[in-house]
This record gives structure tokens, C-alpha cells and sequence, in this order.
């Protein structure tokens, strides 16, 4: 059960990335561009994806299970700090610099030709960096 | 006339938003592509690794059929070797000092109106727009 929800769910999200034009770098370079030739349809994109995780999330709420029986994901406390607002903020920079996401890049994986996987060996890279720091900073403290 | 681009933009999307609803109210789970690629080596023999692994697999999968199948697409990425580095490391560093991506917090999060999920997703997108605007227009290099 886990097996196919998780197939299907990362299908469709591929899916969904190409044919929307996600995985395509000069579209999503183009919403960032707004002081130049702006192309809004990654806002099309948003908007459509958040249309139908909008109504699941009312569903959840009148849940307690997921169909494999795992607790649906509690609201977390809405707490924004500097680590949020940091790491969001070097996220931006990085993806205007190249256009790709961690969903796109994946997605582009078999397609994108070496600069997608230097792309991605780096985003790789830089997770695992920021686990080395984090694990270190756990066993100072 | 709207533009073909933008419906393929909601339709994708649909598809994008379906994908999360599934992986939600199927598995209970929050459908980020960072931290499920960052969970793939934190959670190596148990069964969310299974999860996580399939996930990719589908995620990798469907599009490079489907790219196979309508005769090849593109990226159009750069080639420039600094540029893909330097983007790839703020991109995975960024993404897990701040717990999510653009799907992870951007659609996730913004259709829970979940206050962290907009705060993040302002920031990157209003990072983004400096940085393409200063990268682009005054430096040149993007």
C-alpha cells in the first residue's frame, strides 16, 4: 500500500513538473525576472497545486489516520526564526542563480544533460554539509 | 486568448497539488522534495526508506518516459561550472537550514496557510527576484 501511494504520488508530481514547465530553468529564471521579460506561469503552477492540497488538508482535518494507519502530520508551531528566514533566503539565491528546485532537478534528472547532475551532486552536497554542521553544533551544545 | 503556457502551468500544477494530497492523506506525509531526498540516507532500512526510495523513483521515472515518449526535453540550464555549484550547495544547504523547498513550503504549506510555510516561500521567491534582478541586470552573469 505504502509501496504504490508513494510510486504514484512521486509519478505524478514528475509529471505534473514537466508539464507545467517547471524543469524547464528559463521559465522559472523568467518568474524571478520581474525587472525584465516576467513570465508568470509558475504562479499558474502554485496556484493549481495549492487548489487540491487546500482541500486535503480539510479532509485531514476530519481525519486521524492516513490509509496505511499513519498519524496525519500535526500543525507545527508557528514559530519563524532566523533559521527559517536564513535558510529560505540562501535557497532563493541558489535557485535564481540556476533556475532548479530539488523537485525539478530530480525530475530533470534523466534529461538534464551533465549541468543537471553537477547541479544536483552540489545540492546533494550542500544537504549533506549542512547535516555535518548541524550534527557537530548538536554534539557542542 | 491566454497563453498555452499558463494552462499547462494550472494543469501541471493540479497534478503537482494531486501528487501531495495523495502522499498526505495516503501515507501521512508531507510531500517536500528536499527532505525526502535528504531522508533517503537518514532513514536507510527502514520501511519510510521504501517510501522515500519509490517516491524518487517515480519521481525520476514518469518524466524521463514521458520526455522519451514526446521525442526528448529540456532544461536549458547554464553550463556555466560555477554557476550549477554554487547554486546546487546554497540550494541543498538553504533547503535544510531551512526545512523545505518550494513544495515542501511553498504548496504544502501556503494551502495550510501554515504561517512558516508563507514566511518561507515569501523569502525565497523575494530573495530570488533580488538576486536574479542584480545577477541579471547589473552583474550579467546569470
Amino acid at each position: 500500500m505504502r509501496a504504490a501511494i508513494s510510486l504514484l504520488s512521486g509519478a505524478l508530481f514528475g509529471l505534473g513538473l514537466l508539464v507545467s514547465g517547471m524543469t524547464d530553468t528559463a521559465k522559472v529564471q523568467g518568474f524571478l525576472d520581474l525587472f525584465g521579460a516576467w513570465d508568470p506561469t509558475l504562479a499558474f503552477v502554485m496556484g493549481g497545486a495549492i487548489l487540491p492540497m487546500a482541500v486535503a488538508w480539510v479532509v485531514a482535518g476530519r481525519r486521524r489516520l492516513s490509509l496505511t494507519g499513519e498519524p496525519l502530520p500535526a500543525r507545527p508551531a508557528a514559530i519563524i526564526n532566523g533559521r527559517l528566514l536564513g535558510g529560505a533566503a540562501l535557497f532563493g539565491a541558489g535557485w535564481a542563480l540556476v533556475g532548479l528546485c530539488p523537485g525539478p532537478a530530480i525530475a530533470s534528472l534523466s534529461f538534464g544533460g551533465w549541468p543537471g547532475l553537477v547541479f544536483f551532486a552540489s545540492m546533494v552536497l550542500g544537504m549533506i554539509g549542512f547535516q555535518w554542521r548541524d550534527a557537530r553544533k548538536g554534539l557542542a551544545a | 486568448m491566454i497563453p498555452m503556457d499558463w494552462i499547462y502551468g494550472l494543469l501541471g500544477g493540479l497534478m503537482i497539488g494531486i501528487a501531495a494530497a495523495i502522499y498526505l492523506l495516503g501515507d501521512g506525509r508531507i510531500m517536500g522534495a528536499s527532505g525526502v531526498i535528504a531522508g533517503l540516507w537518514q532513514s536507510v532500512g527502514s520501511t519510510v526508506w521504501q517510501g522515500r526510495a519509490l517516491f524518487v523513483v517515480g519521481l525520476v521515472g514518469a518524466p524521463a518516459i514521458a520526455a522519451w515518449a514526446m521525442g526528448g526535453a529540456e532544461t536549458n540550464a547554464t553550463t556555466n561550472p560555477v554557476l550549477l555549484v554554487l547554486a546546487g550547495l546554497l540550494v541543498g544547504y538553504g533547503t535544510r537550514l531551512g526545512n523545505g523547498c518550494t513544495s515542501g513550503h511553498g504548496v504544502c504549506g501556503m494551502s495550510r496557510l501554515s504561517p512558516r510555510g508563507i514566511a518561507a516561500t515569501v523569502t525565497f521567491v523575494a530573495v530570488g527576484v533580488v538576486v536574479m534582478a542584480v545577477g541579471r541586470h547589473v552583474l550579467g552573469v546569470i
